[in-house]
């Protein structure tokens, strides 16, 4: 059966913790293995990261996380109204950061390449960013 | 988050608890590199064991912490890390800069 969460919050930091927590919450009604469900939290924390230090950086933006399930795949959709992306090929390149000094690593998109099945970016200079992630779970997950 | 620190000679021992992430990795970071000040410190030991949640974050706050040590000939250790934490650090390449020897 097909299930929708849709959730928007502020892009303050604190908000990391609560759109995976919601995440995860999500994807353990479909009885997940451990695994697929650190997976998807972290993935999730990723993009949402992502979307309130690079999209936003100031505290008055809004995230949006759109989590569908169907037939056991389970999608992500954060969206932000931010900067958006310029090189959104340089930008998945693991180890490219914008910004060094304040230390992020730049593996945001290699992590979430590496933890779902697909992730695809759509940005835009100034029209903000839309980062979609799917991930099928095994045959536990109903 | 919780951090505790111990300084066992040459060598700060920082064990983590909780979830690292963008927002918590602001504190754990300001916390440590004030200990760090002391240069008689050049190995730092990462304990992750009490961590229930990391991201790229987590690597952020590795990694600056091993770039302020290696000038001063400096090393570092990640100790017990969950098997999805291993993941993550394997991909960055943290391993490859770890070393198991003590600080002399």
């Amino acid at each position: 059966m097909k299930n929708v969460l849709r959730t928007s919050f502020p892009s303050i930091s604190k908000n990391e913790a609560l759109a995976r927590g919601i995440a995860a919450q999500f994807t353990a009604l479909l009885d997940p293995t451990v695994e697929e469900l650190s997976d998807i939290r972290t993935a999730v924390s990723e993009a949402v990261t992502n979307a309130i230090v690079h999209g936003y950086g100031h505290p008055n933006g809004t995230v949006t996380m759109e989590l569908t399930s169907e037939d056991g795949v389970v999608t992500a959709v954060i969206s932000d109204e931010g900067r958006g992306i310029e090189d959104i090929e340089l930008a998945r390149k693991p180890f490219f950061t914008t910004m060094p000094e304040a230390e992020r690593a730049g593996m945001g998109f290699a992590v979430m390449e590496a933890f779902m099945d697909s992730v695809s970016v759509d940005s835009a200079p100034g029209r903000g960013t839309r980062v979609t992630m799917k991930k099928k779970l095994g045959e536990n997950a109903r | 988050m919780r951090l505790k620190t111990k300084k066992q000679g040459r060598t700060l021992v920082a064990s983590l608890s909780g979830e690292l992430d963008q927002h918590s990795a602001e504190q754990v970071r300001y916390e440590l590199d004030s200990i760090l000040e002391d240069d008689s410190i050049k190995r730092i030991e990462f304990d992750l064991k009490g961590v229930t949640f990391m991201d790229s974050a987590g690597i952020g706050v590795i990694l600056g912490r091993y770039r302020k040590l290696a000038p001063r000939g400096g090393s570092m250790n990640v100790l017990n890390a969950s098997p999805g934490i291993e993941r993550i650090l394997k991909m960055s390449g943290v391993y490859r800069l770890v070393s198991e020897r003590s600080a002399r």
